[in-house]
């Protein structure tokens, strides 16, 4: 889970120059090793196949009117292309539920980070013993599934009068997310050098400052990790809102995408429109903090 | 365990005077001149240490515990009552449990959550492990293709259900005209039991699998190159070095993404409601599907604890493998033997 990419692939192994005399005529006599891998290509092909197909065929049906697609199909490209699906996606409320769901995102994240970053703190640097019970509980705690728990949530969040708002997400939802990032962040937080720690005790700074001086700016790609983590759990949640909400008012966007596969039913470009729509924000990402966003992948999988 | 490996200072140098010693002894066997190591962690016991106390830990852990671990102890409380959803629940023995044990559904669940299981990492696991180890390869064009491989996993569960449901329509999706060319005998997939679990399977791959990717390509990229080259000087093919190589050096990431699928697999739930909705009948009807029919369909909330609980037991038994197995208990050793 905690698993990282390296930064940067590792150049490929200089084979021939730096090696030794005998070895550059062992190697030439074996080119073998220099032929490509057609074989991993062509899998790799057939996999791009698996993969861009459906997701041509997605925008290629959302640019379509609706009469066109259960005319002629998805597959053959539109003579006619329009953004009206994307309209009617707004149209029907859409903007209203990437709010909502921005909303759950930042209370997520906001929670999420602020009790990681502290408890991790405590595990990595604390001095008493109970804190590696600590982290075994949210070793522990890792394996819980949502869905497993997720009556006894509903009767919480029922007996504490949150039903059905937007509060009744974000506390769940943040706290399944927490074990994930705080391991994550008590990995990044062991490798801030004993040295540092020491240079800011010499200074006579007490825990509050090493943690806002020290701990959270040298964790900070870990942090943003989590945060990339948290929002992932956030934005593309669907039991919790499921379960925990109802009115039209409070939806996310995977539960209005829910709700339009029934509304739409004849309508599939206007309900894949809306798919699209709800991608965007998390494609940004994608295509200006790629690194971060791999990294909180890494740790989803489990949930 | 995990204290000692985070603070390797803090073993020695609880007390002022013993770590002093300690320092001095320290700083005199490695000879190095100041000792500036030994010195400040002397300096480390003083009286601001800048180490939090245990409080820093309790805000997380006690949110943690009410909506996450004080929920696994209820879900066992809540089998033993009858709880429709409005007013308290009522205890009512085990009587949820007996009939758990009679219920043929609960049967066939449960024998589909593990076939599931079994299939989804039977799948995945060599189809990822093979992408991955390709992907870590230096060159661009892996590069790039890696990237497109990458974009299912920005889809939440919820759309990937929608889009594929879109796909399958035995009316409009691409299979009405492909199937025929493909000379499949029904083009509604969905509809029949067999190639609706089968649908499942697929579209957890074609989710899932970007996902494991990731995995083995860090994996692979951490095998040092020297292995390789030596393996190359014996005469080694590309099989070989993958046979006896790559997979070794890769099995903590086997054991990684595997738990992670197997955990993921058990849980299964969005793709199932939109997709299938249980059915053909209850055919596609999983153990976490099930939770929920019963628990939010007929509203009957103390039998799907019991269910719930279930599923609880058997995540928590495979939580405990996975610390002893992976070694997060000590953080490092995913990279011992690299």
């Amino acid at each position: 889970m905690t698993v990282r990419l390296p930064e940067k692939a590792p150049a490929p192994p200089a084979r021939r120059r730096t090696a030794g005399a005998s070895r550059v005529r062992l190697l030439n006599v074996r080119p073998g090793r220099r032929r490509p891998n057609v074989l991993g290509g062509l899998g790799a092909l057939l996999w791009l196949a698996i993969v861009a197909l459906p997701l041509y065929a997605l925008l290629v049906a959302t640019v379509q009117p609706a009469e066109d697609y259960t005319a002629s199909g998805p597959l053959t490209p539109p003579t006619d292309p329009t953004l009206y699906n994307y309209w009617l996606a707004v149209e029907n409320g859409l903007l209203g539920f990437v709010l909502n769901t921005a909303v759950v995102t930042a209370a997520v994240v906001a929670i999420v980070v602020t009790l990681a970053a502290m408890t991790g703190f405590a595990i990595v640097r604390s001095r008493t013993r109970w804190t590696t019970g600590v982290f075994r509980m949210f070793l522990l705690g890792l394996a819980i599934p949502s869905q497993a728990v997720i009556v006894p949530v509903y009767l919480i969040i029922v007996e504490l009068g949150l039903y059905d708002t937007l509060t009744a997400i974000v506390l769940p939802t943040a706290a399944f997310a927490l074990p994930v990032c705080v391991l994550i962040l008590v990995g990044s937080m062991r490798d801030i050098s004993e040295e540092l720690y020491e240079a800011m005790a010499l200074d006579g700074a007490g825990s509050v400052r090493t943690f806002l001086q020290l701990v959270v700016p040298m964790s900070r790609s870990g942090l943003s990790t989590i945060a990339v983590y948290a929002a992932l759990q956030a934005w593309n949640g669907f039991l919790f809102p499921l379960i925990l909400t109802q009115s039209p008012d409070k939806r996310l966007i995977t539960m209005g995408l829910f709700e339009f596969q029934g509304e739409y039913r004849v309508n599939v470009p206007g309900l894949l429109a809306a798919v699209v729509l709800s991608t965007v924000p998390l494609f940004l990402v994608y295509l200006f903090a790629r690194r971060s966003l791999v990294r909180g992948m890494m740790g989803m999988g489990g949930k | 365990m995990t204290g000692g490996t985070g603070n390797p200072v803090t073993a020695g140098t609880a007390p002022i005077g013993p770590s002093a010693v300690g320092a001095a002894t320290r700083g005199s066997a490695t000879g190095t001149p100041g000792g500036s190591r030994g010195g400040s962690s002397a300096r480390a016991a003083g009286p601001r240490t800048g180490r939090p106390g245990a409080v820093w830990a309790v805000p997380g852990l006690l949110y943690f515990g009410i909506f996450a671990a004080l929920p696994m102890v209820l879900v066992a409380y809540l089998s033993l009552t009858s709880w429709g959803g409005l007013g308290t629940p009522e205890f009512i023995g085990l009587e949820n449990w007996t009939r758990l044990a009679g219920d043929p559904l609960m049967r066939q669940a449960i024998w589909l959550s593990l076939l599931l299981t079994v299939l989804t990492w039977a799948v995945q696991t060599p189809i990822s492990l093979l992408l991955g180890v390709w992907a870590a390869g230096p060159q661009r064009s892996r590069a790039v293709l890696s990237a497109i491989f990458f974009l299912p996993l920005l889809l939440s569960s919820a759309a990937v259900a929608i889009i594929w449901r879109a796909l399958l329509d035995p009316n409009f999706g691409p299979l009405a005209w492909l199937g025929p060319v493909l000379g499949l005998r029904s083009v509604n997939l969905l509809g029949g039991s067999t190639s609706a679990f089968l649908v499942i399977v697929f579209v957890s791959a074609w989710q899932f699998i970007p996902l494991h990717m990731l995995l083995y390509q860090g994996g692979a990229r951490q095998i040092p190159a020297s292995l390789y080259q030596a393996a190359e000087i014996d005469g080694a093919g590309r099989l070989r070095s993958f046979w006896h190589i790559t997979l070794p050096q890769l099995r903590h990431t086997i054991t990684t993404s595997s738990v992670l699928m197997v955990v993921g697999a058990l849980t299964y739930f969005e793709t199932v409601l939109i997709l299938t909705g249980g059915g053909p009948g209850t055919d596609t009807t999983i153990v976490p599907f099930l939770m929920y029919r019963a628990g939010f369909r007929s509203w009957e909330l103390g039998y799907a604890s019991a269910v719930a609980f279930t599923l609880v037991v058997v995540a928590t038994l495979i939580a405990l493998l996975m610390v002893r197995f992976t070694g997060f208990g000590s953080m490092r050793s995913t990279r011992e033997g690299l």
